[in-house]
């Protein structure tokens, strides 16, 4: 298929941008394959190039012969465009509308993306899964844990990477019986190793028992492989008690007290995937009506529901880190699929224990492994935004709320991490909209399917150059060892403002407040370079010159 | 003394419900004519806590439980303490004490009157001198040749509840003023509160007119016009009512949305009264237009002291929510109506602000009587229109002429004495929390931080200072205070290392000119340092400012070091504290005892 059939309208003079906190530009609109594209033609900095990808949902509206399309973006941007001549503008609108629904992933943009930086380090070999754990096996690792190959060809669980960490007294027979017994073929895994304790973090799907009570001993002894004689392990069921109960009618289900005797099973309720999507639909839209009086801007925030589910899931991630580093027990976390609340869950159970995630490398590392190795399908989740008009299908802003909860953490404790809230909200944009490869597929097989690495870019490398590594760097970073416990108060956890009042108010003041910050940092450094120096002169000095001794 | 039957109870135990700890600690508690006071039985800590009587607000004695008699002790500054006496008589003599110290009968009671710090007469004539309004006035062009001081009141004849120095329109003749004070509720005529130089716009503040439905006062409309003249740039005036025009009786029906309908919410307004309209039936009200040439009228809307008194103990009670759900949290501080008040103080600011700023057009606001929301909105207005306020020594010039010297009735709202509980209402408090509001959305803009806001606010009802005492500058005269108690201004500027903002720099562009605040509902925040006390720093949990000012002062140290050895970085200076001139003086000294302790003096520890 050749784009040219979908851009009815290629070009069109004298259309008018508005857009937020800069002025109205009047160009030349122009579409593209993959870009709308308004260009002024005077200056290069009043350009537009949008993405169609970033395009959420589109609304005409015609006064005369004056028609104004109101772009809405998945990154949460409105922009309108007035174009002159009513059947540009429905052609503009139609082309626009099919770029940007288009149905094939070899036509994103990523496959046609090329990079106009130097690659220093190929972000698709930054985090292999081998290296993954690599860091453990000086450790215990290779007593207990092993790395499996099972999965090398995904036929065991079509969602899992090709290689995964198991406990060592497993062999991959046990494991493809577990996978029979598990949601996705997702047998437990291992997910976070608490080095302090040696305690692990677990994840899987949920175990197909069925009404009739099915077991598998494979299954029960693989995870008791994991607790140390005597203890006793968590399973964090991120499902009420009754919706896992109803899941055994559809064949699923959860561990029974008499089969996992060694395990306290607690249900901590993380809502689903369309409730998550109606959710940030409400908020964005009460966001964006800047009419409403204090009550109703309030009543509005509270029926959105996206704060509760931000204190949920920062209480469950809490309660698995309070498990593991607190009551030094073992976790295993599940929800229905383990692809979505499940990762939710461990993943900010790990910005909480383990400092390496609070480093930028390392929260790259994070989301690489716990996101999209682990299977968490981006391609699906984050088809469309808060603008959507269609009814969420498999769509839900999962990732968004793991973001969410990781910035208010990062809130919470501003000096314990190495990166700012700019890499939290760059991932946002990129997981719904790219020209990079990273976010692409809903799984690793998927990926390789796809040839990510050889046909596209990673976003890592676009991350990880020192231009952008400086922008992104916390300059209040002070690293710490410590496991950090947030306060899931109502009263601490704040709305988002970086995400979803961006458009809406201008940041100048706090963007100055952090450049000041920066500056008295630096300023400090400075200073302090400056004054060892002359300590070290005067030290010479006073080696080399005995009269200064004299007074 | 003689209100204290049980000096010392032994094996108490306390809880500070409001500083988020579960544990309970054991020991002795201590009555004395001025504190309560806690002392720890823990050997190795024997940790103390303070209460000042006159930071009590309420002592409730819950029903007694097997392991003893309970007292909830809640303090004006939100703290709460619980308390567990074990014999029931002691804990009924404690609260019979504590019912009484805390609500003193007589001015001579307070702290501040009852209390003689030992410093000496010298030192608290200086602390009154501190605050020079007067050097204000001058600092902003005042008097000059549109705006004149006026001896009218200067022994608090016209109008008994306003300072003796103010400042008039120079056409305003004296019987134009007194027969304008006539015409005013409480004698309060118009007088400046702030003078715009840059467009010759003035804020100016009065109490409601006398004019029921037809009544006029020529002399007042004369000094309306005066006010007028006075602005060489503008052909008219705003009128500011800050009083909301119509009361509204809503009833409400809260439904979910679940159906994501626009009419979740049912709101069914009664226009019950006009508010002013209810005043004009009592021969108040507001300015007839007809009568009044070259006026525009404005309401604002700001609720009154009851409406206030009822919002805030609402929020303080959200505040207080124990584990409380996300949808708990949210409904409580949408009932409790408090950020929609903070917003409507701000946006009468903001609108004062637009006026003088912008149209150049000058002001005249007030509410009922002119002490409670036109304070609220002419302190706003200053903050917003005048970079000096934003700062240290601003900010208290502010307070002392917007509300001390104009007549704020701070012993009747903040019920320093026992007195009519209708009174009381948090009024500074929310003067207070809109300039933190804006410290939110300008962090660089103000010198201060969240804790000199907080030291104000307790200050406002501690006692601990003759600053606030009174309801008026004549009531403060005619009892010495100056004579007989300290201002607490100097005592705030010494510990102004602690109060100062790291990231404030008068040079950026947010702290030059006219601060523009967004007041869409979204930029207002729950005040959690003042309403919620819990959560505390547990480590590694940091505030950024703090570890900033940390940075900072270890930079004025390297300066310091720096200019020892004689070399001083290109700009090195820029980067100074405001104030730091003061200890150039002696860094010379300073810089040879780098890392010595200092300030050794302040650390002695506080006698019983």
């Amino acid at each position: 298929m050749e784009f040219a059939e979908l851009i009815k309208t290629p070009r069109v003079d004298g259309v008018v941008l508005h857009r937020p906190f800069m002025p109205t530009v009047e160009g030349t609109l122009c579409l593209t394959g993959h870009h709308l594209i308004l260009s002024s033609r005077q200056d290069n900095t009043e350009e537009l190039w949008l993405l169609h990808s970033n395009i959420d949902s589109i609304e005409k509206r015609f006064v005369g012969s004056l028609g104004s399309i109101i772009v809405k973006c998945k990154d949460l941007r409105v922009i309108q465009l007035d174009i002159p001549g009513m059947e540009e503008c429905l052609n503009i609108a139609s082309s626009i509308e099919a770029l940007s629904t288009l149905d094939s992933i070899s036509l994103m943009y990523p496959f046609f993306y090329r990079p106009m930086f130097e690659v220093i380090e190929d972000g698709w070999n930054s985090f292999l899964p081998q290296d993954a754990f690599k860091d453990l096996e000086s450790m215990v690792w290779t007593d207990e844990w092993r790395l499996s190959e099972v999965n090398k060809d995904f036929s065991v669980c079509p969602s899992y990477p090709p290689l995964v960490a198991v406990p060592k007294d497993i062999d991959d027979d046990s494991l493809k019986k577990v996978a029979t017994f598990r949601h996705g073929g997702r047998f437990p895994v291992l997910s976070y190793y608490h080095k302090k304790n040696g305690m692990v973090m677990m994840r899987a799907g949920q175990p197909l028992t069925g009404t009739n009570g099915r077991r598998c001993k494979e299954d029960e002894k693989l995870i008791n492989a994991t607790l140390r004689p005597g203890k006793r392990g968590y399973i964090i069921d991120t499902r009420t008690i009754n919706v896992a109960q109803q899941a055994k009618a559809r064949g699923g289900g959860f561990e029974s007290e008499g089969n996992y005797p060694q395990w306290r099973r607690i249900h901590k309720a993380i809502e689903r995937s369309n409730v998550l999507q109606e959710s940030l639909i409400k908020l964005v839209e009460a966001c964006n009506d800047q009419s409403h009086s204090m009550d109703r801007w309030l009543s509005k925030l509270e029926a959105s529901n996206w704060q509760t589910h931000v204190k949920e899931v920062l209480t469950t991630a809490c309660l698995a880190a309070q498990c593991i580093d607190r009551e030094g027990a073992s976790v295993l976390v599940h929800g229905t699929e383990g692809t979505d609340s499940t990762l939710l869950v461990t993943s900010l159970a790990q910005i909480i224990l383990d400092p390496a995630c609070r480093t930028i490398k390392g929260f790259q590392n994070l989301v690489e492994r716990e996101w999209l190795q682990a299977g968490h399908p981006f391609q699906q989740r984050c088809a469309q935004s808060a603008y959507s008009n269609s009814k969420p299908r498999l769509e839900a802003p999962v990732f968004l709320l793991f973001l969410d909860g990781v910035w208010q953490i990062l809130r919470q404790f501003p000096c314990s991490f190495e990166f700012t809230e700019s890499l939290l909200v760059l991932l946002f944009e990129h997981a719904y909209a790219s020209q990079f490869g990273t976010f692409l597929g809903n799984s690793a097989a998927g990926r390789a399917k796809l040839s990510l690495p050889e046909k596209t870019v990673s976003l890592w490398s676009w991350v990880n150059r020192p231009q952008e590594l400086e922008r992104l760097t916390n300059p209040l970073y002070e690293a710490n060892s410590l496991v950090i416990w947030p306060s899931v108060a109502p009263q601490s956890l704040l709305l988002w403002e970086g995400v979803f009042l961006r458009w809406n108010r201008s940041s100048k003041s706090l963007d100055e407040a952090y450049d000041e910050m920066v500056h008295i940092i630096e300023y400090n450094k400075e200073l302090q370079n400056k004054v060892n120096t002359l300590r070290r002169q005067l030290a010479q000095l006073e080696t080399e010159d005995p009269l200064l001794h004299t007074p | 003394m003689e209100h204290i039957r049980t000096p010392k109870v032994e094996k108490v135990r306390l809880l500070d419900r409001s500083s988020g700890q579960r544990k309970v600690s054991i020991g002795t508690l201590y009555l004395s004519a001025t504190h309560t006071i806690f002392v720890e039985n823990n050997p190795e800590t024997r940790k103390e806590t303070w209460v000042l009587h006159s930071m009590v607000s309420s002592v409730e004695r819950p029903p007694t439980t097997p392991a003893g008699s309970q007292l909830i002790l809640r303090c004006k500054d939100f703290r709460v303490f619980q308390i567990l006496i074990p014999q029931e008589r002691d804990c009924l003599d404690v609260h019979a004490s504590l019912v009484r110290l805390s609500r003193p009968e007589k001015y001579s009671e307070l702290y501040c009157l009852s209390f003689n710090p030992n410093a000496n007469k010298e030192e608290r004539q200086e602390s009154w001198s501190f605050i020079d309004l007067m050097a204000d006035y001058k600092r902003m062009g005042v008097p000059n040749n549109l705006w004149v001081s006026t001896a009218a009141n200067s022994e608090y004849r016209v109008c008994d509840t306003y300072p003796s120095e103010l400042f008039v329109p120079r056409s305003a003749t004296p019987a134009t003023i007194v027969g304008s004070s006539r015409f005013r509720s409480r004698g309060r005529f118009p007088a400046l509160s702030y003078f715009h130089q840059d467009t010759l716009a003035a804020v100016c503040r009065c109490s409601q007119p006398l004019s029921g439905f037809s009544g006029r006062c020529q002399e007042d409309e004369v000094m309306l016009q005066a006010v007028m003249k006075s602005n060489p740039g503008s052909d008219f005036i705003y009128v500011v009512d800050t009083r909301p025009k119509v009361t509204h009786q809503h009833t409400q029906t809260h439904c979910s949305t679940i159906t994501g309908s626009d009419t979740d919410t049912t709101c069914v307004c009664v226009c019950v009264q006009l508010n002013a309209m209810a005043n004009r039936a009592a021969g108040k009200g507001y300015e007839n237009e007809d009568h009044y040439t070259n006026i525009k009228l404005q309401f604002i809307g700001i609720e009154n002291i009851h409406v206030m008194r009822s919002s805030q103990q609402k929020i303080i009670d959200v505040g207080e929510m124990r584990s409380p759900s996300m949808t708990d949290f949210l409904w409580g501080l949408e009932n409790s109506g408090w950020l929609k008040h903070i917003k409507a103080i701000l946006d009468a600011g903001v609108f004062i602000t637009r006026a003088v700023a912008d149209e150049g057009v000058s002001v005249l606001v007030h509410c009922s009587d002119g002490w409670d929301r036109t304070a609220q909105a002419c302190s706003v207005a200053s903050i917003l229109l005048d970079p000096f306020y934003r700062t240290i020594k601003g900010l208290t010039v502010l307070i002392e002429r917007d509300w001390v010297s104009f007549g704020h009735k701070f012993s009747h709202r903040y019920s320093h004495l026992d007195g009519d509980p209708k009174e009381v209402s948090p009024v500074i408090d929310q003067f207070l929390e809109c300039v933190w509001q804006l410290s939110e959305q300008f962090p660089c803009a103000f010198e201060f931080n969240e804790r000199f806001l907080i030291a104000i606010h307790t200050h406002v009802y501690s006692c601990q200072y003759g600053t606030f005492l009174g309801n008026c500058q004549k009531e403060r005269r005619d009892m010495r205070l100056r004579e007989r108690s300290h201002s607490v201004w100097p005592q705030l500027w010494k510990d102004r290392a602690e109060f100062t903002n790291p990231l404030y720099k008068a040079e950026l562009s947010q702290s030059q000119g006219i601060l523009r605040p967004n007041t869409t509902p979204y930029c207002f925040k729950m005040w959690k340092g003042l309403y919620n006390h819990v959560e505390k720093s547990t480590p590694p949990r940091q505030s950024p400012a703090d570890f900033l000012s940390a940075v900072r002062e270890e930079s004025q140290q390297l300066e310091e070091e720096l200019t020892n050895h004689q070399e001083v970085p290109p700009g090195g200076t820029a980067h100074h504290h405001p104030g730091s001139r003061q200890e150039d003086r002696s860094s010379d000294r300073e810089a040879n005892h780098l890392g010595e302790h200092r300030g050794s003096e302040e650390d002695s520890p506080p006698a019983v």
